[in-house]
């Protein structure tokens, strides 16, 4: 069956937007194709700096043939909705046929030639191309990426003829800008069309140029003894800036190795889009780097090799000034300068955030084991280094230059590392920290976050979280966790939010007033939204209020109003914190039922909840486990038939009862064993033992099953069997919430 | 090092660019009278780049960044430097292969070299421009700035214009492979680029950062911002309003934003409501040029 190709041949397309252009086009494409009722054997997509290419194996010439059933009005429905209907349809109505009173027209559609459906589609689907940013070109009104220079588009070996705003389709293609052979390229179909290119040094599939990159400049580094340092994002985005991508290792000026090996990665990453280099004999990188060009050199590449170790040392020297001045500035002017800096309009600068910070870090030390004096200085250290040269260059570098200042500038080890790891955990992959100064910061770095953005109702809703909380959460519950943390999490948040509600008052009133005063433009405004414009405007409003007769007693009120909203706003931390530990949970491979039946015991304690997590699951694991959550569902079930008749019965369980069968008397005995070990292990936090105890109840309440039945003819039996069951209930409900778990 | 023959002095560089653009229809046009921070603020840029009509030029404009000069100090940082532009309205089809026709004219091989298109959106917020295009790379150093026009003054454009930007300096540092732009070899009989401008860059650092009078800039901008609306509000002979100088007046006011800002003089809260204002002012010029434009058409 026939193939369609089809490429869209423009200027350089921006590498970060490519793959994501592969998967629109397939999209696109295959929507339409689909809709018209086509299908194929295999469609592909390739992205690469200068073409999208498309290419469809096994496509029918032609769209089949249709018949769709389209449902009508009633066919007691007035003359006017018939008529209106026929006249949609172009149908009369003995055609249409009636089921179950309501009326069905079906209509047919002939099929169409594959070709003027590839015509209209590329029409479309260029017209409608969903680029994060396009633009126009010339005198045209076309838009796309950069502009077109040409569409190839075959079918089964023959042009589709279309004219796109003056682009005709072609059966042509461009090989290298550089090393091709200058030639346009007439393409057949998509093998000649990738071996053209091929012998024009152009690699059509990105996963080629990916393999071409990692070969080659292993090979390179390989053959000085060297190691490569990998990078994919850096991977990614160079296999997308070169069609015929070249490794060329070249040298860096050793003395640039004094720098801070994560200053000069990154200088050569984001910079000049350089690989960094290892020598494995040695610690630190190796003075090297390695550039992917997009042409074999005529010289082997000893110019190119040359010319950009030029600009690297010109980059590096900027990166060293930098190094050199911050260390002439230091701390105290950085930290100076950090009430000029806007946090965020409403929770006032980053001054005043790192005071918030620095308190919080002093109460989560003695928990944690952390000096709390240590604590506090890392924290009051801990945002400087955003006002320092390098971290203003490179944004990335923010904790781990405040570290290596704090270092330098004698602090202790303990302090430099938690300056330079408390914005840890930023991800998933990232480490979790330990070091007992590191987290008490790391942990009032996020809370402050998180009680902040909270008390000023900045809260994520579905895909929107544009302060990453949801981050911030796991940042604080995984170092926590860790740490096996004891943390009384409602009044952590309760004392911080009350630090937060004094110090950002005086800004929120002030938004407040203007909004009251109905000034509201000057803070709808987003460009004279500062602090300095509404501060200002709620000075005069206060002035004013102080003079009139009972203004102290209005701004108080209206203060203290303002307070209450934030503290309550607050609360809110809680429950969004333990939402997010049932999702790092999950995501850890915990079952959702188990954790439900965990959580749903109201505990907020993170440490426990994930403990009781934990053991529940390797007790479900055994077969003591999966059998006594047998007997749970069937002890909960009967009592929850009961339940529907009447209360049940309370009271004790009554043992040595005449007639009472064994097993009964065993049963409540275990019962009695079992609470009081359950409790003593649940006192001392040892879910493992808690479990076992339950464990114990197994076999009694396997027998007891098997041998009594609960629903005795004589009410007092029955009762008392009854109290049993609703003993056994609650005594497993202590550990977890059985109920919740899959059986 | 970039051909067997002996590499391009500065002037040299300029010549033959000019020579170059010449070929392909360019009007070459001398700088502007008038302190500027880029070459594209050239009324040949940016005025023309609105309306309709054809237009072709090139010109090298000296181009001013007071908060940029490090007193001689710094061999790559300058407060008084050159940029080569180019404009071509509407862009040819073929302005990429252009544009490498330059690189061959100054000597740059793409077989030896790696000429690289990497994407760089570019805005100039205080005129309302901005474009897509790209960085251009000759061995990882960006030496051209390659732009699709699509706004001007905060109007969108009738007809796309591609506008070059060289940055000469560093083109001619890595034509000559000198890593100090002041040992830039001026002329080819070794006239430094230092020996031009060492003193200069000196003078105007200690001007820029500490000599002008701050409250004297303020004044002198409001009076900037003044004539603007005024100009624009008279009628000329053809009753036409007088664009021309009002935008002359917005790049004085621009230029004493620059001068305030490298004296230390713009507080932060202030930096948006002064570059806002810059930006209206070029709005209004935009505007009233097309607006004529289209009367006269």
């Amino acid at each position: 069956m026939p193939q369609l190709l089809l490429e869209i041949f423009s200027e350089e397309i921006p590498a970060r937007m490519q793959q994501g252009a592969a998967r629109d086009l397939d999209r696109m494409v295959s929507d339409r194709l689909k809709a018209a009722g086509l299908t194929w054997d295999a469609l592909t997509t390739y992205a690469g700096p200068r073409r999208l290419t498309l290419v469809i194996d096994g496509l029918p010439a032609a769209t089949p043939d249709r018949e769709e059933e389209v449902k009508g009005p009633r066919a007691s429905a007035p003359e006017q909705a018939l008529e209106g209907f026929l006249r949609k349809t172009g149908l009369t109505r003995d055609q249409l046929t009636e089921r179950d009173g309501v009326l069905f027209a079906v209509l047919s559609s002939k099929g169409r030639a594959t070709t003027d459906l590839v015509a209209e589609t590329v029409d479309q689907v260029i017209r409608t191309f969903p680029w994060p940013k396009s633009m126009r070109w010339g005198s045209g009104t076309l838009r796309w990426v950069r502009p077109i220079k040409r569409i190839l588009c075959l079918f089964d070996g023959k042009v589709v003829p279309f004219e796109i705003d003056g682009i005709p389709s072609d059966a042509i293609t461009e090989g290298h800008r550089f090393m091709g052979s200058g030639q346009l390229l007439k393409v057949s179909d998509f093998v000649d069309y990738r071996t053209q290119l091929e012998q024009n040094f152009v690699l059509l599939d990105v996963a080629d140029r990916k393999l071409r990159i990692l070969d080659q400049a292993k090979a390179a580094c390989a053959a000085k003894g060297l190691v490569l340092v990998d990078d994919d994002g850096l991977l990614d985005e160079v296999a997308g800036l070169a069609e015929w991508p070249t490794p060329i290792l070249g040298d860096m000026d050793p003395q640039f190795l004094a720098l801070p090996p994560e200053v000069v990665r990154l200088s050569m990453k984001v910079h000049q889009k350089y690989f960094a280099v290892r020598d494995p004999s040695k610690e630190g990188l190796a003075p090297n780097f390695l550039v992917v060009a997009n042409v074999e050199a005529t010289d082997g590449g000893k110019a190119l090799a040359a010319g950009n170790s030029r600009v690297l040392s010109a980059r590096l020297n900027d990166a060293r000034f930098f190094w050199d001045e911050d260390q002439k500035v230091g701390f105290d002017a950085w930290n100076a300068k950090l009430s000029g800096v806007t946090f965020h309009a409403k929770l006032g600068t980053l001054a005043e955030r790192v005071e918030r910070i620095a308190a919080l870090a002093r109460e989560i030390a003695p928990l944690v084991g952390a000096d709390a004096d240590e604590a506090e200085m890392a924290a009051r250290l801990s945002k400087a280094d955003l006002l320092s040269g390098m971290v203003s260059e490179f944004p990335e570098l923010q904790g781990i230059m405040g570290g290596y200042y704090a270092r330098l500038a004698g602090h202790s080890d303990a302090i430099a590392d938690a300056v330079r790891d408390h914005y840890k955990p930023q991800g998933p992959a990232d480490t979790v920290p330990t070091a007992p100064v590191t987290v008490a910061v790391a942990l009032a770095d996020k809370l402050d976050t998180l009680v902040g953005f909270f008390a000023i109702d900045e809260k994520p809703t579905g895909s929107k979280d544009p302060f990453a909380l949801r981050r911030a959460a796991l940042g604080f519950e995984r170092p926590a966790i860790a740490a096996g943390l004891k943390l009384d999490l409602h009044s952590l948040i309760e004392d911080h939010a009350e630090r937060l509600a004094e110090q950002i008052i005086r800004i929120v009133s002030a938004q407040e007033i203007a909004i009251t005063i109905g000034d509201a433009r000057q803070v709808s405004d987003s460009h004279t939204r500062s602090q300095g414009v509404t501060v200002e405007q709620a000075g005069l409003v206060l002035e004013r209020w102080t003079n009139d007769a009972d203004g102290h007693r209005r701004a108080d009120e209206f203060a203290g109003r303002l307070k209450a909203k934030l503290r309550v706003a607050a609360l809110d931390v809680r429950p969004f914190m333990l939402d997010r530990l049932k999702v790092l949970l999950r995501d850890q491979g915990q079952r959702h039922d188990l954790v439900d039946a965990v959580f749903a015991l109201g505990d907020d304690d993170l440490v426990r909840i994930v403990r009781r997590v934990e053991a529940l699951a390797a007790f479900l694991a055994t077969d003591d486990g999966t059998n006594l959550l047998a007997g749970y569902k069937r002890a909960s079930n009967i009592l929850r038939a009961e339940e529907k008749k009447g209360p049940l019965p309370t009271g004790m369980v009554q043992t040595g009862l005449p007639n009472q069968p064994e097993p009964e008397t065993v049963l409540a005995f275990a019962v009695g064993a079992a609470r009081t070990a359950v409790e003593a292990a649940l006192e001392t936090e040892d879910f493992a033992a808690a479990m076992t105890a339950l464990a114990r109840l197994r076999t009694p309440v396997d027998v007891f099953f098997e041998a009594v039945l609960v629903n005795s003819d004589i009410p007092a039996e029955r009762d008392n069997r009854l109290k049993l069951l609703g003993q056994v209930r609650d005594v497993m409900g202590q550990v977890a919430d059985f109920g919740q778990i899959a059986g | 090092m970039t051909t067997s023959t002996e590499p391009l002095a500065f002037q040299d560089l300029i010549l033959t660019l000019h020579r170059y653009w010449g070929e392909q229809g360019c009007a070459i046009l001398q700088p502007y009278d008038i302190e500027v921070g880029a070459g594209t603020l050239h009324p040949a840029t940016v005025l023309r780049a609105l309306g309709s009509k054809p237009w072709k030029a090139a010109y090298v404009q000296p181009s001013r960044r007071p908060g940029d000069g490090r007193y001689g100090e710094n061999p790559n940082r300058l407060q008084h430097y050159y940029q080569y532009q180019v404009i071509l309205k509407p862009n040819p089809d073929n302005l990429q292969e252009l544009y490498l026709g330059s690189l061959a004219a100054i000597g740059i091989d793409p077989k030896l070299h790696d000429i690289r298109f990497v994407e760089d959106d570019w805005e100039n917020p205080t005129v309302g421009a901005w474009g897509l295009g790209w960085e251009v790379w000759c061995d990882g150093m960006e030496v051209t700035q390659f732009t699709y026009f699509q706004g001007v003054g905060g109007i969108e454009v009738d007809v796309v214009s591609g506008e070059l930007t060289y940055g000469l300096e560093r083109l001619a540092m890595y034509v000559q492979g000198v890593d100090n732009v002041y040992d830039l070899k001026f002329t080819k009989e070794g006239l430094t680029y230092g020996e031009v401008f060492l003193e200069n860059e000196r003078q105007q650092s200690e001007a820029n950062f500490h000599g002008y009078d701050v409250d004297g800039l303020k004044r002198r901008f409001e009076d900037m911002v003044a004539e603007v609306s005024r100009l624009l509000d008279m009628r000329g002979p053809q009753d036409q309003p007088l664009v021309l100088p009002a935008y002359d007046q917005v790049l004085k006011a621009s230029h004493l934003f620059n001068l305030m800002d490298a004296r230390g003089a713009i507080a932060v809260a202030e930096r948006q409501s002064y570059i806002g204002r810059i930006r209206e002012l070029c709005k209004a010029c935009a505007l009233a040029y097309v607006e004529q434009e289209r009367k006269t058409a």
